[in-house]
């Protein structure tokens, strides 16, 4: 197959054909032989100080094998923090030990503090009510300014504060950052909140403990984008588990937009329980503990400036931002406010002092971690939010602006002064996609046509940029990040030409068992159909670091297209052999290879054979078989760009938004399959709509979470969407990974919710309603009333 | 969901005499019932189901009432109330989604008395008689607050009777979250009078608006609103809106409603 038709090819994705007629393997769908089944007895206040814990009653109870509590989990490890921040005074964050089971305290409405472990569900969840615990309510941490203030109650008795760190981003500018603003003709002030979110995979979580008394091993079937980092953090920090006597299997996963990237105490518990019965035990997340204990995601207060001379040249931006982290610290709970934040303050534009100031504070409350865009939605939304409200101070179209200050092309690579290095990009030429995609000019008569039905019209714009391929691991490690973010792929040659490659990428919804084939059948110039991907089974794949951050074609597709050429080398040698040449005169075309200036070739197909049955092989040479692995560790992160354009109609009866249309012009790089990669805009674009206009996870001033179904907490429907408009046809390629790509995962999540508040924002003004220049999201029927009445 | 027993009887009087045990419910089309129980919020011990009985469903008309059996579906209302009275069928298709109304039944509706479901407006909004296997209830004295009617324990709704109005239009504000009735509007014009009647809104449940029904008897537009209002004391206040904004949400529906049924 020639080379042009594979990427850059719609693919049909091959999981569907599974998925649609429902033969699916998900981890509750695996029943293994004399399981058990666990069910947790949790904490129905914020914060409370364990008396006692009685059990004996439920030990009573039919069906029970056993029950734990954290006082079985006090020897063994705390689930860490990632990434190591240390404070602007120079300290290290502090690090409060997060338990298996809560211990002495309970932290959050869902904190478990006991498990049960019976015959069945039913039974286990009857004697998870009839423990009997003696819990002493203290004053929840709720509100964030409060929290960080307030000394004397603390989520953590062993630390001083509940401020976590405070970190500045960076602090050598701070000082020329607050003379810039002190000195500029216009300064933007905009007091924001990123509204809590709650992450909603269609699966729940489960977990499945066996463990062999014969061999000692563990298996731990569990819904993670990334088994070898649940091995890693299992092993080496909680159970103290050998690695190499622990199997983590992540079979199909339905989603986990960043929620299911994380260790959770439920996969200790049943590996601990599965152990000590002598049977696998199976925990099943319900809906209602979705809500409680997943990791939620954004939860910042912000306060940001922007400085400008009276054309709109940026000058400064300084933020303050106050960031949830919830009761404990999830695994990549601090490195999401700051690292994958602060450093994206500067956006698309050049900005010559930006100084960023992020309080990580603990609350009584669930965790919060990285959700889908993690970091980087809070600072776009914060950006384009500030330069949207500026160009109105300062009478200039909110496209001018944004392009006067644009990064021009022959700029890169660009280094912010937020530390990163923008390898390449071109954001005049997306916002001219962006401009015609959107049919921009036609907007004054839908104007006059939405006022001709009594609705409100206005246009939103927003650009963003963010670092993905997560991450160039000599880069984190300097940041205080504690793994390496490179990732992981082996390319087995079968004997009859077949293909098996083991990534270390977990497919949960990106479609990667359709695109990485078409990466290889590129290389290889053989059919796809005959590559298949294995992924998700710490037993059979290389140690990658999974899926999120944007992460998984930048980096290990790139490993994948080294293992390739790899394969490539040493087929050379084989085929060398094969036609008594010498491998440096070996060409490889199609999937063909072929002596320089002569006839002689063979196909691939026959030097895969010849690989598995060397009869012939010069052995101090060549040795046999094709089989070989790749690490790819990225140089520099990519930078994804793009320019989105909303438009709304508010009925000014009722304050609701309707969304009338979204247009999307993103630079992803090369693109391997532009199906797939649409459906990760549209996608993300869903989300975006969702944070921007419905989800929020509230929780009340006793932390009793409000939001804790679906009958309070808003979700997108598909007919809360409009037809999307999108186009990824001004693309420049990263310069520094082998396929040019940049990643797509979560660009609509990022780049949507500023577009479609700043639509919002203008309907009001062009409405006359001049002193609304924000409103909270999510911007619901009521907050939107409210703004149109209170002004 | 806690265990218990099931029983369907074939007729009234064994649903009533099933329904002496203690604890036990009659069940209509489950759908709140239902997702209560699994989340362990209601245990009864014994459901009676009242799906078997003969008789308990179909729409009916006798000169100018609607007859709706306690067991109809909102589908077949929906369905089939088209003809004689359009207001009632088109607030029954937009009940829940197309699952719950082929499930739920207008009795379990109106005895359930949830402050944000439907049916209990268009019932107020026409001051219909609820029957019941014992007594005949008016509509003003059927319901009673939230979740709350004048039924007594194990009392059966067997049908309810519409007054046919000459126009009506029901008018539902989504809750975003849920798509119940934040706030919803039934307004129905008789020869005698108007009558409004609202839903999701009142902290005391469905309620009249007998400023609005005076006004609108003496006018029947959105005009004759200009002037009124309800009180945002009265109102409902929660994490989707303020009583002022239902407050202001009872004025604007009932106006959209009036223009609608104009």
């Amino acid at each position: 197959m020639p080379k042009d038709s594979v990427i850059g090819t719609s693919t049909k994705r091959r999981e569907d054909k599974r998925f649609i007629t429902g033969r699916g393997q998900y981890t509750d769908d695996i029943v293994l032989k004399d399981q058990t089944y666990a069910a947790f007895a949790r904490s129905d206040v914020a914060h409370g100080k364990i008396v006692s814990i009685d059990t004996s009653a439920a030990e009573a109870m039919p069906g029970v094998l056993a029950v734990f509590t954290g006082e079985d989990f006090a020897e063994v490890g705390g689930n860490p923090a990632g990434w190591l921040i240390h404070s602007r005074d120079g300290t290290p964050m502090t690090e409060p030990k997060r338990p298996v089971l809560a211990h002495g305290k309970v932290r959050h409405v869902g904190d478990a503090y006991a498990a049960v472990i019976a015959e069945t569900a039913e039974q286990a969840r009857d004697a998870a009510e009839a423990i009997d615990a003696t819990i002493e309510e203290l004053p929840a941490i709720v509100d964030l300014r409060q929290a960080a203030s307030d000394t004397s109650n603390r989520v953590h008795d062993e630390v001083a504060s509940n401020v976590c760190f405070d970190w500045g981003w960076i602090e050598d500018n701070r000082a020329a950052v607050d003379e810039a603003i002190k000195g500029a003709p216009h300064v933007t002030t905009l007091e924001l909140r990123n509204n809590r979110l709650s992450p909603n995979p269609i699966e729940p979580r489960c977990s499945i403990g066996d463990f062999n008394p014969g061999t000692e091993d563990y298996t731990l079937y569990t819904t993670s984008q990334n088994p070898h980092l649940t091995r890693l953090l299992v092993c080496a920090f909680v159970m103290g588990i050998p690695e190499n006597k622990l199997r983590v299997v992540a079979p199909d996963v339905g989603g986990g937009f960043g929620s299911k990237i994380y260790h959770y105490g439920e996969e200790a518990l049943v590996l601990a329980a599965a152990k000590r019965i002598g049977r696998p035990v199976k925990w099943t997340c319900s809906r209602s503990e979705a809500f409680l204990t997943d990791a939620h995601g954004r939860d910042h207060v912000t306060k940001i400036e922007l400085a400008t001379d009276f054309d709109g040249n940026f000058i400064a931006v300084r933020t303050e931002t106050f960031a949830n982290l919830g009761a404990y610290l999830s695994n990549f709970a601090t490195a999401t406010p700051t690292f994958l934040h602060g450093t994206l303050m500067a956006g698309n534009y050049t900005v010559p002092n930006v100084y960023v100031n992020v309080k990580g504070v603990f609350t009584n409350t669930v965790p919060v971690d990285a959700y889908r865009g993690a970091g980087r939605p809070e600072a776009t939304f914060s950006l384009e939010r500030v330069i949207d409200k500026c160009a109105r101070e300062l009478g200039i179209d909110p496209i001018e602006i944004r392009r006067k200050n644009y990064i021009k092309p022959h700029q890169f690579p660009y280094t912010t002064p937020v530390a990163l290095e923008y390898d390449t990009g071109d954001y005049d030429a997306v916002m001219d996609r962006l401009e015609a995609i959107a049919d921009l000019s036609g907007f004054e008569r839908r104007l006059n046509d939405s006022a001709s039905r009594g609705k409100l019209r206005g246009l939103g714009i927003s650009s963003y940029i963010e670092a993905c391929g997560i991450a160039p691991s000599n880069l984190v490690g300097a940041l205080g990040g504690r793994v390496g973010l490179y990732d992981a792929a082996t390319v087995r040659v079968n004997a009859t030409g077949t293909i098996s490659v083991m990534v270390g990428a977990h497919s949960h919804g990106q479609s990667h068992e359709t695109t990485f084939p078409q990466i290889v059948a590129d290389r290889l110039g053989i059919d796809e159909s005959k590559i298949e991907i294995v992924h998700g089974d710490t037993a059979k794949i290389p140690f990658g670091m999974g899926t999120y951050g944007s992460r998984s074609l930048a980096v290990c597709g790139s490993a994948v297209v080294r293992a390739t050429e790899k394969i490539i080398a040493k087929a050379k040698l084989i085929a060398g052999h094969m036609m008594e040449a010498g491998d440096a005169e070996v060409d490889f075309e199609d999937g063909v290879f072929s002596v320089r200036g002569t006839n002689k070739n063979v196909p691939f197909g026959d030097v895969a054979l010849k690989a598995y049955i060397p009869h012939d092989f010069p052995l101090d040479r060549i040795e046999p078989g094709l089989e070989e692995t790749a690490f790819y560790d990225p140089a520099n992160f990519t930078y994804p760009s793009g320019c989105y354009a909303c438009e709304v109609e508010v009925d000014p009866g009722t304050g609701k938004v309707e969304v009338m249309s979204f247009a999307a012009a993103d630079d992803f790089g090369n693109v391997i399959n532009p199906m797939v990669v649409e459906g990760q805009v549209h996608g993300g674009i869903a989300q975006g709509i969702g944070q921007a206009l419905m989800e929020n996870a509230v929780y009340d001033e006793n932390g009793q979470l409000l939001s804790a179904s679906y009958m309070d907490y808003t979700m997108p429907r598909a007919y809360d969407v409009p037809m999307f408009k999108v186009d990824h046809s001004a693309n420049t390629p990263c310069t520094h990974n082998p396929l040019g790509v940049k990643g797509c995962g979560e660009a609509g999540a990022i780049g949507s919710p500023p577009a479609l508040v700043n639509a919002v924002i203008d309907a009001l003004q062009r409405a006359g309603r001049s002193s609304v220049t924000h409103i909270d999201m999510p911007l619901t029927p009521s907050r939107v009333w409210d703004a149109i009445h209170n002004s | 969901m806690y265990n218990f027993e099931f029983q369907k009887p074939g007729s009234i009087e064994d649903a009533v005499a099933a329904l002496r045990h203690e604890d036990a419910m009659p069940l209509g089309g489950g759908q709140t019932l239902l997702p209560t129980m699994k989340a362990r919020l209601a245990s009864p011990t014994r459901l009676v189901s009242l799906g078997g009985i003969p008789g308990m469903k179909g729409v009916s008309s006798s000169g100018d009432t609607l007859i709706v059996k306690g067991g109809t579906t909102h589908a077949i209302v929906a369905r089939e109330a088209g003809g004689v009275f359009p207001g009632l069928a088109q607030l029954a298709s937009h009940i829940g989604d197309a699952a719950v109304r082929s499930r739920g039944t207008i009795g379990g509706s109106l005895a359930n008395n949830d402050p944000a479901a439907c049916y209990p407006a268009a019932a107020l909004g026409t001051g219909a008689t609820i029957k019941t296997d014992r007594r005949e209830i008016a509509a003003d004295e059927f319901f009673q607050g939230m979740f709350s009617t004048a039924l007594d324990e194990g009392e059966i709704i067997t049908e309810v009777r519409f007054p046919i109005p000459q126009a009506a239009n029901y008018q539902k504000f989504l809750q975003p979250a849920s798509r119940f009735a934040m706030v919803g509007v039934f307004v129905a014009r008789f020869a005698d009078g108007v009558r409004v009647a609202v839903t999701g809104a009142g902290n005391d449940g469905v309620f009249r608006w007998s400023e609005a029904e005076s006004a609108l008897s003496s006018n029947f537009s959105a005009d004759a609103l200009a002037g009124l209002s309800v009180s945002a004391d009265d109102m409902i206040a929660d994490i989707h809106g303020s009583g002022a904004y239902r407050a202001h949400l009872v004025k604007e529906l009932t106006g959209r409603a009036v223009l609608a049924a104009s």
